[in-house]
């Protein structure tokens, strides 16, 4: 069975997470750095992403291309994300290869290049990137939503960033956001896969060593008070379809409340996977609310997002509604699920089956190498790898009164932002 | 340098560890254990494709196979639901051109669940009216969401341009006419006569032995007999375009345009799907989307995608690039590909582009296989395609014996960069002032 994780702290600051796993002859390297939308300010809305476009550009060791290349000759799988709370960088590669990874990300971690033709080249890439979220009624609205449901803290601007700072971005806001917040002390390296610990750190160690440690980078974002009422936005746009989005301010993820929040979640629109990059999904027909809103046509869909964040953020109830019906209509039908879930205790056996659900969530989205590396990074992010461990645990221990409790602390209509997208129709 | 064979290889399935079994009633059950993981994935097809649709009621292979789950003789919608769900279980159905497939996983113990359910969507549905009704207007809507969809409206397009007159020219889920055409009784008919064991092939992959899975698929499908399950029709065989075809489908409202350009493409089991493969992967797949991510997204910036991909069926396939642009900059896209394709059926790709290709192609078969869905997906395609059970150990070297010429030999014979089928999807702009 697993082998327990190894966690060290290099003298320079780096985090370093271990996890050996013999399955299969593969190895998967995560880096994970605590910077992301979050950490950005008014007019730089976007740095972070775009530095992490630029991580592909090169380094005096490693020009561009050289690295897509040698990984993909390796028949590897690699890519980065960039979110509200971290940016990470990962390659899956075979366990013989991995040396490739390893070396890659200690050399970018320092010596990226950000040529000042591949950030312009870059800025109308990532302009043409957002313009295709933009085709997407949903984007739009969840940017509008957004902006409201925060009045000041980064978590309301979307991690793209708006289009009026992708133009105005330079080369050297660029570089600085990169040398601030690329740093040992910012950044959790983890791996899991086929590998002998002890030649893992060794091999680690003797790559990092001569990176010198820096200031730990600003993270200025506090959490916002509660929302003053209920706020409404309205999106126009083309299409025939009516979307309705509710978004509730939401615990943040080390908080006790979250894992009560977890099995709202699961109860209100069906259990969602636990891992952020797949592993397979189940349906959610019997949740409340689909048997609700679906069921009885007021609905063609509907679904739940609770995302673990370091402050607390959204959650997010989205229905795509029935061309009979109105968005008003769908929303007193979930107001008054939502009331029940305030009033009326939830059965052990309803609570049961959600853990059932998340069990197996757990056991799909542990199935391959990549997701495990993906959890040892990720949970340090917000908490500590204890949190994914202690998952399912944690999940079992709530109690019929946490769940009334969770329900009426957050799901007030004065705590939420009402977004409908009105289609202008088209013949 | 030669692309090396990893010494892992054996770890791949094949004929040693896929059991393979043909029931009496004409199901082909394959199955390959993996105790590493506590769960199972199912997954197979039925014959019942929307080949067999007729054109006034498109969408009815499609739709039939999404009704199967609302209602059996046993069971309605919402107590199929409530069983798979308490599971922790999911069972889906969807419909192609060939096939109506199906997937589905669960924790190993409740495979013979998953197997009850299985059984009873395929072989007791009832298409109870008022489901019909509400899944109607689900359809419809998907199909309204469709319609603004730059990139789904502009592949639609590109597949009827292509494949006129051909099954594979038809959008599987239909227009929102053929929808509203087909009645509760079509779907009981399509269902009668379509649905059957025989050409059934059934996958299953994780946490059971062989001779668990044999016994409980016996038990649940080995009684299923269709006596009237018909032969899908020949095909006809699609035709080249003669001259560049350019469309252009106006979507108001929209910021990015979605392009889709190319040609018919080799079918799976011609000799040239596996030259064509490693020359598309060359064109627009490696690295950061080949040739075509090199010159319209790194040099010209132009777009965030942009890469190419054969699609290769059963009877037939096509070779498409596609990209999303800014409106201002789709003329421009669509030149720097045309000049791409013109250098792909021109010269031969380099050797240390095909080395690399090769490189890929081979190294990344392990890590696509991870996951039970990633080899139950495998084997199933072993099946389809009719490939032989000890495909992936003989591909390494058929990867490897692919050359530079026999690239060109694939794409010059069936990219014809004066003959596309252009097709573009979005607002409608003044062309860039430059």
């Amino acid at each position: 069975m697993p082998t327990p994780i190894v966690k060290t702290v290099l003298d320079n600051g780096l985090t370093i997470q271990l996890k050996e796993i013999h399955t299969a002859p593969l190895i998967s390297h995560w880096m994970w750095y605590r910077v992301g939308s979050r950490d950005e300010v008014s007019g730089k809305t976007g740095i972070s992403h775009w530095v992490e476009h630029m991580q592909f550009k090169g380094t005096p060791r490693y020009p561009a291309g050289i690295l897509d290349k040698a990984i993909s000759r390796d028949g590897g799988m690699w890519n980065a994300f960039t979110y509200m709370d971290w940016t990470t960088y990962f390659e899956t590669l075979p366990a013989d290869k991995i040396n490739l990874a390893l070396e890659l990300e200690a050399d970018r971690m320092v010596n990226s290049t950000f040529d000042l033709q591949e950030v312009e080249s870059e800025r109308t890439v990532i302009i043409s990137e957002r313009e295709g979220s933009e085709n997407e009624p949903l984007f739009r609205l969840g940017e509008a939503m957004q902006t409201e449901a925060f009045r000041s803290h980064p978590y309301r601007n979307e991690v793209i960033g708006s289009l009026e700072d992708l133009h105005r971005i330079k080369r050297d806001d660029l570089y600085q956001h990169y040398r601030s917040y690329y740093t040992p002390g910012n950044a959790i390296l983890a791996v899991a896969g086929d590998f002998k610990t002890e030649e893992m750190l060794g091999r680690i160690k003797e790559l990092y060593k001569n990176v010198s440690p820096a200031p730990l980078p600003p993270h200025p974002a506090q959490p916002e008070p509660p929302l003053s009422g209920e706020r409404r936005v309205e999106v126009k746009g083309p299409g025939e379809t009516t979307f309705l989005k509710i978004a509730y301010r939401a615990p943040a993820a080390n908080q006790a409340d979250y894992f009560s929040f977890t099995l709202l979640d699961s109860l209100l629109t069906g259990p969602s996977s636990l891992s952020m990059i797949g592993g397979g999904g189940i349906s959610n027909r019997t949740s409340r609310l689909y048997r609700l809103l679906v069921e009885k046509e007021l609905a063609v869909h509907v679904g739940g997002s609770l995302q673990a964040t370091i402050d607390p953020f959204l959650y997010e109830i989205t229905a795509t509604i029935h061309p009979k019906q109105t968005p008003e209509a769908v929303l007193a039908a979930i107001d008054a699920e939502i009331k029940r879930l305030q009033e009326d205790p939830i059965s052990v056996e309803e609570i049961t089956r959600a853990i059932k659900q998340a069990r197996a969530l757990f056991a799909y989205s542990s199935e391959n190498i990549t997701n495990q590396a993906f959890w040892l990074g990720y949970a340090e992010i917000f908490d500590h790898y204890d949190w994914f461990i202690n998952y399912l645990e944690l999940l079992g221990k709530v109690t019929t009164a946490d769940l009334l409790y969770t329900a009426q602390k957050y799901l007030q209509p004065a705590q939420r932002v009402v977004g409908t997208y009105i289609p202008e129709g088209e013949s | 340098m030669k692309p090396s064979i990893t010494a892992n290889w054996n770890s791949l399935p094949g004929p040693e560890d896929i059991t393979r079994v043909e029931l009496s009633n004409g199901i082909t059950v394959l199955t390959r254990a993996n105790f590493n993981s506590p769960s199972v994935v199912m997954s197979g097809y039925l014959t019942s494709g929307s080949q067999f649709d007729r054109d006034d009621k498109l969408g009815l292979a499609y739709f039939t196979s999404t009704a199967l789950m609302r209602g059996s003789q046993s069971h309605s919608h919402q107590e199929i639901f409530e069983i798979l769900e308490s599971a922790g279980a999911s069972l889906g159905f969807s419909a192609s051109v060939h096939t109506t497939s199906f997937g589905s996983r669960a924790l190993a113990e409740d495979l013979p669940v998953l197997l009850q359910i299985l059984n009873e969507c395929l072989r007791q549905p009832v298409f109870p009216s008022d489901q019909v009704e509400k899944l109607r207007a689900q359809l419809m809507t998907s199909l309204a969401i469709r319609a603004q969809d730059t990139e789904e409206m502009a592949s639609l397009r590109f597949d009827q341009v292509v494949f006129p007159d051909h099954p594979y020219g038809r959008p599987e889920d239909g227009y929102n006419e053929t929808i509203q055409n087909i009645t509760r009784q079509d779907l009981a008919d399509f269902h009668r006569i379509h649905y059957g064991p025989k050409g059934m092939v059934l996958v299953i992959v994780g946490a059971v032995t062989a001779e668990q899975t044999l016994e409980q698929v016996q038990r649940a499908l080995g009684d299923w007999h269709n006596p009237d399950q018909p032969e899908p029709a020949k095909m006809p065989k699609a035709t080249p375009l003669q001259v560049t075809f350019r469309e252009h489908l106006n979507i108001p409202g929209k910021s990015q345009t979605d392009l889709v350009m190319g040609t018919l493409g080799p079918k799976r089991c011609s000799p040239d799907f596996l030259p064509a493969s490693l020359g598309n992967n060359i064109l627009g797949q490696f690295g950061l989307m080949g040739r075509i991510g090199d010159v319209v997204r790194e040099q010209a910036g132009l777009a965030y995608h942009a890469s190419a991909s054969l699609n290769a069926w059963i009877e037939g396939g096509s070779w498409e690039v596609s990209a999303g642009v800014n409106p201002a900059n789709l003329d421009r896209a669509v030149t720097l590909i045309v000049s791409e394709l013109k250098r792909f059926v021109t010269e031969p790709v380099t050797s240390e582009e095909l080395e690399d290709s090769q490189s890929n192609f081979i190294g990344r078969l392990p890590l696509s296989m991870e996951s039970n869905s990633g080899v139950a997906n495998a084997i199933l395609n072993l099946e389809r395609f009719q490939l032989g059970l000890d495909y992936y150990r003989r591909y390494p070297q058929m990867v490897s014996e692919v050359t530079p010429p026999m690239i060109l030999e694939a794409a010059s014979q069936y990219i014809d960069p004066e003959k596309l089928a252009i097709v573009s999807a979005g607002t409608e702009s003044a062309p860039a002032a430059s």
